[in-house]
């Protein structure tokens, strides 16, 4: 067997399991690909990852079938110790290797870009649901309700400017509106990470990060801390809702309500707080 | 090239060192170390309590530092590492310490590179054992979703022992052993460039790995490997030993690049030509560049947070003006060039042993060396992927995701050269190549998954989860790990004159694949199913797939036992003597006599051809020598 026929065939191997593995990838796979559509913006990452997946996915299968292929069919035989072909390279195969790794790596980066930065108007998400800092570099249209969130050691508070500043210990948000995390910490690096909303973003005392999302559906999602924070860090979880539009009113009433002597002394709103110097032990 | 004209006898004329426990040896390091670190603690406290920051608390930072500072010129001064400079001061010249054979100038400041590869090899071998014990201990508090089996504390002890006994202690895992036992008889050199700075560069890892692992007495760091601030400020004074013991690996990594540097441009033999340097010796050239860019960086952002923790300066407190920002970018400005110090030794070793085991020269050498280039380049530029969601310069995001998909361009490099090696070749499936092979599988997978986290959309979800630290073991444990278990197995022999026992070696491959795969691939799903990083609890619906990964973290640590086991057994048991070139390989390491000389080369080397000409029934010999290689007595 010469050597284009050993590469025909290895070639032919890679296509027929790269189809079959696509199509397990395609129609079993993508339909679960984490985090789901709860939001838009997790809608938006999941779209990445399933097209990343269908991407990688040959290339993976490619990587393997060829070093399989060399493994099994390559092999030292009995006897005396055999020398391979002395090849040291292949012009063109090294010149297209190249282009091609380039050319699928410039489409990714391309796809990721336009999947992070697209008009927040069509189905994907403003910013991807990633933290942007202070001036986000693409903000979806029309007056988002704007939730602060603020990380201590070790749980959220939730602050509302446009609902009087309250402060609440729970997090419900109403379905359909976009809504602007704006996080922040008063003491050390926290993350606020939505798991089911798709939003993450550090909280860094003395920072403002915005994140944007818009829930799709009314139901429970999960916040947890993403980045080490202290002792407790394991147990800086809790769970959020999505309530109706109604439904989200009348919460906001009565934590307006409940809250009203607690807000009474709070510190006006803004971006962030400079809490006392930070003693140590904490 | 220079190196021949070196005068034979430099650093020192054979055997001028004592052993005996009279002399600079490691005990009398300890005995400085403890002296010094005892004044320094009382000049600390003498001088911290009249500072308000540090009176009214009953601890004290400064007294600390001090401590490890003084602690550490003792264990220099009682190994005899300080000398040569306190003798130059005064005009003259001390005598090295340690004689040149003999078990006792294993635990003294050798200078030769031979016997510094073996103190690394025992040395790291040490620190990765005590990761590896921390890996098992957080795999057993994540049986359980939220009975927490240690205390808060311990477990975030655990966790950052784990990191940075890994991630640092273990960073020279191949350049440590096997760069500096081999690079110099790869090159032709008698030794290697500065054979003093490569003892200095040895011992202070111990003293490193030591005052980390003495942080547990203190409460440890909460921090893990990355330290960052604010919680690093308000961290007990556990943390003074991290930072302490990052800075001195920092600095150990410089003098070891350096060295490393000067010895593969000045050191090669006439005739070895950079189109002929063997792709470990390229491999840990590159990882020189890394490593002598890198740590600065670090060792800058460890000096502010000593000064916001002892002096009460602001670099990383946002509410007295600093940022934690700061420490982020700096940190990261090391610590990704930091993980590609972790790859390119792997990359290194298993291109140098595929064409050994393929019977086949290296198939695209330049496209290989302009792979590893590219990496050193490139690792530069990609390190504020790390804070995608961090809320800092948004609008680079677009690049930072293009330059971190760039990167997987040389590494692709590195798979067209070892699937080409391999085609067509006559493959032995000795265990060396077996941990190389598994390597490509390994890294491949390892390399996939980090275009996701290149990606800003996915990442947002996969930041700080379980993904990305399944992603960076694949890389570092199924890459880097892998490659040093293939080091071991193909180099031991020369290194020690012994073989490895192959049946053993067979069985801690195979287990070591299966688990190191049944460990991490089902971490990539618990961290896409919201699972975040160094946390003790996690969602019930989680535990099946943690307790699977914690039982095959269990066996995969198993696998690890049979490799000790084996070592011992081969190593103080069986003693079987190895030929002097088991594998038929052409490279110039393998045809020295076993043991290797004192000297190396008893003679002028030329080299006449690159180290990978199998097949090819016109290529001469890869060198030649003035005359015969005689061993020398006593070795």
């Amino acid at each position: 067997m010469d050597d284009r026929a050993h590469l025909v065939r290895a070639a032919a191997i890679w296509v027929a399991l790269a189809i079959v593995a696509d199509l397990i990838v395609g129609f079993l796979v993508a339909p679960h690909m984490p985090p789901g559509n709860f939001s838009n913006t997790a809608s938006d990452q999941t779209h990445i990852n399933n097209v990343l997946a269908l991407i990688m996915t040959p290339i993976g299968v490619g990587v393997i079938t060829f070093l399989v292929y060399a493994l099994v069919r390559f092999r030292q035989p009995p006897g005396p110790l055999q020398d391979g072909p002395p090849v040291r390279g292949h012009r063109n195969l090294q010149v297209g290797w190249v282009g091609v790794t380039a050319s699928i790596v410039i489409v990714l980066a391309v796809l990721g870009t336009i999947e992070l930065v697209q008009a927040p108007d069509s189905s994907a998400g403003a910013g991807a649901g990633g933290g942007q800092g202070p001036s986000p570099i693409s903000r979806p249209s029309g007056n988002p309700l704007v939730v602060q969130v603020i990380a201590q050691q070790w749980q959220f508070t939730y602050r509302f400017p446009q609902y009087g500043g309250v402060e609440t210990f729970s997090l419900a948000l109403p379905v359909g509106r976009t809504v602007e995390f704006n996080v922040t910490s008063i003491d050390v690096i926290h993350s606020f990470w939505a798991y089911q909303l798709g939003v993450k973003a550090d909280a860094v005392p003395g920072a403002n990060n915005i994140a944007y999302t818009t829930p799709k559906k009314v139901g429970l999602f999960q916040i947890r801390c993403a980045e080490l924070c202290g002792l407790w860090h394991g147990w800086m979880a809790a769970k959020g809702h999505v309530l109706s539009r109604a439904g989200w009113a009348r919460w906001i009433a009565h934590e307006r309500i409940a809250n009203a002597p607690a807000t009474h002394y709070l510190p006006p709103y803004a971006k962030v707080y400079y809490p006392a110097p930070l003693e140590r032990g904490g | 090239m220079s190196a021949m004209e070196t005068p034979a006898t430099a650093p020192a004329p054979a055997g001028t060192g004592r052993s005996g426990l009279l002399t600079f040896n490691l005990l009398w390091g300890l005995v400085g170390l403890v002296a010094g670190y005892a004044i320094g603690l009382w000049i600390g406290h003498r001088m911290g309590s009249r500072f308000d920051w540090t009176a009214d608390i009953d601890y004290n930072d400064i007294a600390v530092l001090l401590g490890y500072a003084l602690g550490t010129l003792g264990y220099l001064g009682g190994l005899g590492l300080l000398n040569h400079p306190i003798a130059r001061l005064f005009g003259r010249s001390a005598r090295d310490v340690a004689p040149r054979t003999g078990w006792a100038r294993y635990a003294q400041a050798s200078t030769d590179h031979k016997v510094i590869g073996n103190q690394y090899l025992i040395g790291i071998g040490v620190f990765f054992f005590i990761g590896g014990v921390n890996a098992m201990l957080i795999r057993t508090e994540l049986l359980r979703p939220a009975t927490p089996t240690f205390s808060p504390g311990q477990y975030l002890t655990i966790v950052g022992l784990h990191g940075s006994m890994m991630i640092m202690m273990v960073s020279s895992i191949i350049l440590g052993p096997f760069g500096h036992y081999f690079v110099p008889l790869m090159i032709g050199s008698k030794r290697m460039a500065f054979p003093r700075l490569e003892a200095l560069s040895f011992w202070i890892l111990p003293l490193s790995g030591l005052i980390l692992t003495t942080t547990i007495a203190y409460g440890g760091f909460p921090t893990g490997w990355t330290g960052y601030p604010t919680l690093a400020s308000q961290a007990d004074i556990g943390m003074d030993g991290y930072l302490f013991s990052f800075a001195l690996v920092g600095v150990g990594m410089i003098l070891n690049a350096l060295n490393m540097l000067v010895t593969v441009f000045n050191h090669r033999a006439p005739g070895m030509t950079w189109a002929r340097l063997p792709i470990f010796v390229w491999s840990m050239l590159t990882t020189s560049v890394l490593m002598l860019l890198g740590p600065p960086m670090l060792l800058a952002a460890a000096f502010m947070e000593v000064l916001d923790r002892t002096s009460g300066t602001a670099f990383f407190s946002s509410s007295t003006g600093g940022s934690p920002f700061l420490w982020e970018n700096l940190f990261w400005f090391f610590g990704h060039p930091e993980v590609y110090i972790l790859a390119l030794p792997g990359f290194g070793i298993v291109l140098e042993i595929l064409p050994v085991f393929a019977r086949k020269p290296l198939w695209g050498y330049r496209l290989a060396v302009s792979g590893m280039l590219g990496v050193t380049l490139l690792s530069f530029m990609v390190w504020q992927h790390h804070l995608f969601v961090s809320g800092i310069n948004s609008s680079l995001r677009p690049f930072y995701m293009l330059t971190t998909e760039l990167i997987s361009v040389p590494t692709g490099f590195i798979f067209l050269v070892g699937i080409a090696t391999l085609w067509r070749a006559r493959i032995r499936y000795t265990v060396p190549m077996l941990f190389a092979l598994a390597f490509f599988v390994n890294f491949l997978i390892g390399g996939l998954s980090g275009v996701y986290l290149s990606d800003v959309p996915s990442d947002v979800t996969l930041h700080g989860s379980f993904f990305v630290m399944a992603h960076f073991h694949y890389t570092i444990m199924g890459g880097l790990v892998f490659a040093f278990f293939a080091g071991i197995y193909y180099w031991l022999p020369k290194m020690a004159g012994v073989e490895l026992n192959e049946t053993l070696g067979k069985i801690h491959f195979w287990t070591a694949f299966i688990f190191f795969n049944s460990t991490f691939l089902p971490l990539f799903a618990v961290g896409m199913m919201g699972m975040p990083r160094r946390t003790a609890t996690y969602a019930p619906h989680l535990q099946f797939l943690n307790d699977w990964v914690s039982v095959s973290a269990f066996l995969l640590g198993g696998s690890m036992l049979v490799f000790l086991g084996n070592f011992v057994w081969s190593l103080v048991v069986s003693r079987v003597p190895a030929p002097a070139n088991p594998w038929m390989a052409r490279s110039l390491e393998w045809q020295l006599p076993t043991p290797v000389p004192v000297g190396n080369f008893d003679g002028p080397v030329r080299i006449l051809a690159g180290p990978y000409e199998y097949g090819d029934p016109t290529a001469p010999p890869v060198m030649e020598l003035g005359h015969a290689v005689v061993p020398s007595a006593g070795d």
